[in-house]
């Protein structure tokens, strides 16, 4: 059955011009470059500006969302995710093409925008309301909904400025999701909190969207959540739309992207380290050396490492860590310390003894001599996925990071 | 549950119709970011409204001293600090009016940045606050009447009209500071200087019909007009009104607002981009 779709984008361009002109320009800037082009000008050198760069952050993107649907929009930093928000929330205007909106549209394009420090969280509630759209019947009839749902009964009358910052964002998104809009358009939002507040909030965006056929675009980098949440996806790169379809679909050609992508994260090295040994590249892939960006949960992955070294060093160590998407390290791997030659170096660590629960993990790289670091950073992201629902997202199911390793023995007594 | 389909287009050019519908929409932010700041200042500073009072009560004391001591400027048997404090009173009001809407857009930066709602509410809010404060300094007027014994005339019925004049003076030339100043960050710092200077050039120390040769000249600063209102409505026949300022003040204030309206609403698209 063909939907009735709420969200309409035909053509939508947005152009940004940067380059020599400053964003923030004073007037003698301004001054002295109409000045200047007036000369030019006069000059018959045209009124063309040659220094100014023109980018667009978004060309030519259409797409049509029916209700109730749930569409992540997935991409690359950069590629033009927030500016297409942006646009859809009415923030900023397109450069050229057209969005057609079907009803009202609320955004939470960061949690807690326009809360203010000082005013109590019962102030906040109401005056955050009115920001987003609502009337201040609506706010007052939701007002111990929201309540519930923030738990935070005992501070209402406390300024938020002395909140935590996980009852801040329980109580900005707990405003957010009672709002009711037909549209809802969520950025990131659930990066932070605890986990069974995510949780929570992913169950009542689902309901959102379910149970009161509200439709909702969501964008994230945490790929098992849009996996989890959304039954379509479209894909921005460099401000295209290259994909659109459903979310497995979609992820693949993101993870395929991002594989190719996967020899370019390391950085530059030092002078100093120039000197004394630095990584040169690192590689994630299956045991039969396919490159990796996606991984099932319990299959096995190794990440291979090239190291190279200027001059002899004792006391040499690679470690890599695997860091989840809460930020929690998860596990850290030694090799052992040993002398290395002048060279080029190879260093395998193989991930197949534990399996880790589906998510979006962070590998960082680290080096160091005689206890001492001297290089370290983020090399590569692995996104583990899940087949079995059970285990479709650690952060939201509440299971455990690290699946079956433990021997399990059964016998009748 | 039946949808309110109420149709939104986004398009590449402005959206005039929609944004006056949605200025109407808005009205209760309107009232709630006013109700923000009114709170949030009466929070954060301590001595709260007593230093609304305090400051004009200072200015008073020195204004009666340089213009009525020191020039000894005539007053008609009215006690000069009333003529003063009857100056003053629009001139707080525009002030502090203004300086409120000309910072509004950089000081609700996150908003403007993350939210859509018609940015004309947020130097409509700032008015309000200006207005709570007025308050303050009209009951220390009327404290002062009491004590003087001076009993305001049926003038006194159009103080409204010279206040709402005050206000749209402040929002004209404040819509066009605060947009200005998006766009080139310098004039934060001229409108301080503009009130600096302002507080001269408007006739808050001294009656403009003691000084005939003057007059055109000062008329032709919009405030004179809503100043003379002032003075005109408070003490009653003792400062005589000249239409033909007052004329002249409507008509530049209302191009005041008209051209600021659009100057801000021309910048307005690109707000959130150079914020």
């Amino acid at each position: 059955m063909e939907r009735e779709s709420v969200i309409t984008v035909e053509g939508l361009s947005k152009r940004y011009v940067i380059g020599h002109e400053t964003r923030h320009d004073t007037l003698r800037d301004r001054l002295a470059q109409g000045a200047g082009s007036w000369w030019r000008r006069l000059r018959g050198a045209g009124g063309a500006q040659i220094d100014k760069e023109e980018f667009w952050a978004l060309s030519d993107v259409s797409f049509k969302v029916g209700r109730g649907e749930v569409l992540g929009v997935v991409g690359r930093n950069g590629a033009g995710k927030s500016t297409l928000l942006k646009i859809l929330s009415r923030i900023t205007d397109p450069t050229a093409g057209t969005v057609r909106l079907l009803g009202r549209a609320a955004s939470l394009l960061e949690v807690g925008t326009g809360f203010h420090p000082e005013l109590t969280g019962r102030e906040n509630i109401l005056l955050n309301g009115a920001i987003l759209g609502m009337r201040r019947k609506e706010i007052r009839a939701k007002f111990d909904e929201i309540v519930a749902f923030a738990e935070v009964q005992r501070f209402l009358d406390t300024p938020v400025k002395h909140y935590s910052s996980g009852m801040y964002v329980r109580l900005a998104f707990a405003i957010a999701a009672h709002l009711e809009p037909e549209i809802l358009i969520i950025d990131e939002v659930l990066a932070v909190g605890d986990t069974a507040f995510q949780k929570k909030c992913l169950g009542k965006m689902r309901d959102v969207a379910r149970g009161e056929g509200r439709t909702v675009l969501f964008v994230s980098h945490n790929l098992p959540i849009v996996r989890q949440v959304c039954s379509r996806a479209i894909l921005l790169e460099s401000g295209r739309l290259t994909a659109d379809g459903p979310t497995n679909v979609v992820l693949g050609v993101y993870a395929h992207g991002l594989e190719e992508n996967q020899l370019a994260r390391v950085p530059e090295p030092t002078p100093e380290l120039r000197e004394r040994a630095y990584v040169s590249a690192v590689r994630v892939e299956t045991l039969d050396q396919r490159t990796l960006a996606f991984a099932r949960v319990g299959e096995p992955w190794r990440v291979r490492i090239r190291i190279v070294a200027a001059r002899a060093l004792a006391d040499f160590v690679v470690a890599l860590g695997v860091i989840t998407s809460e930020n929690l390290g998860l596990q850290t791997v030694w090799s052992a310390p040993c002398r290395i030659e002048p060279g080029e170096h190879e260093i395998i660590f193989t991930q197949d003894s534990v399996a880790l629960a589906a998510d979006s993990y962070t590998l960082v790289v680290g080096l160091s001599v005689a206890d001492q670091t001297i290089q370290q950073f983020d090399a590569a992201r692995l996104e583990i996925t899940g087949e079995n629902p059970m285990i479709l997202c650690a952060a939201s199911s509440g299971f455990g990071l690290v699946i079956n390793s433990m021997r399990v023995e059964t016998r009748k007594l | 549950m039946p949808f309110q389909a109420a149709e939104t287009q986004i398009t590449a050019g402005r959206q005039d119709k929609a944004y006056w519908a949605d200025l109407w929409n808005y009205r209760e932010l309107l009232g709630f970011l006013a109700w923000r700041d009114v709170k949030v200042r009466y929070k954060q500073a301590t001595l709260g409204i007593a230093w609304a009072v305090v400051q004009p009560a200072i200015t008073m004391v020195i204004f009666t001293f340089v213009f009525g001591k020191l020039a000894n400027m005539p007053n008609d048997n009215t006690p000069y600090p009333l003529v003063v404090l009857a100056g003053l009173l629009p001139w707080q009001l525009f002030s502090s009016a203004f300086s409120g809407a000309s910072g509004s857009l950089l000081n609700n930066a996150s908003l403007v940045s993350k939210v859509y709602f018609p940015r004309l509410i947020i130097p409509l809010s700032a008015l309000a606050v200006a207005l709570v404060d007025f308050a303050v300094v009209l009951s220390l007027y009327t404290a002062m009447m009491l004590w003087f014994g001076v009993l305001p005339s049926w003038h006194v019925v159009f103080l409204p009209l010279f206040i709402l004049l005050a206000l749209l003076a402040a929002f004209g030339t404040g819509a066009w500071l605060t947009a200005l100043t998006v766009q080139y960050r310098d004039f934060r710092f001229i409108a301080p200087f503009m009130l600096q200077v302002g507080i001269f050039l408007s006739p808050v120390g001294f009656r403009t019909d003691n000084m005939p040769n003057w007059r055109g000249l000062l008329g032709l600063n919009p405030l004179t007009g809503v100043i003379d209102g002032f003075r005109w409505c408070l003490l009653g026949k003792s400062a005589t009104l000249d239409p033909s300022v007052i004329v002249t003040s409507v008509v530049l204030i209302a191009i005041l607002v008209f051209t600021g309206v659009w100057y801000f609403r021309h910048t307005e698209r690109l707000l959130a981009d150079n914020i």
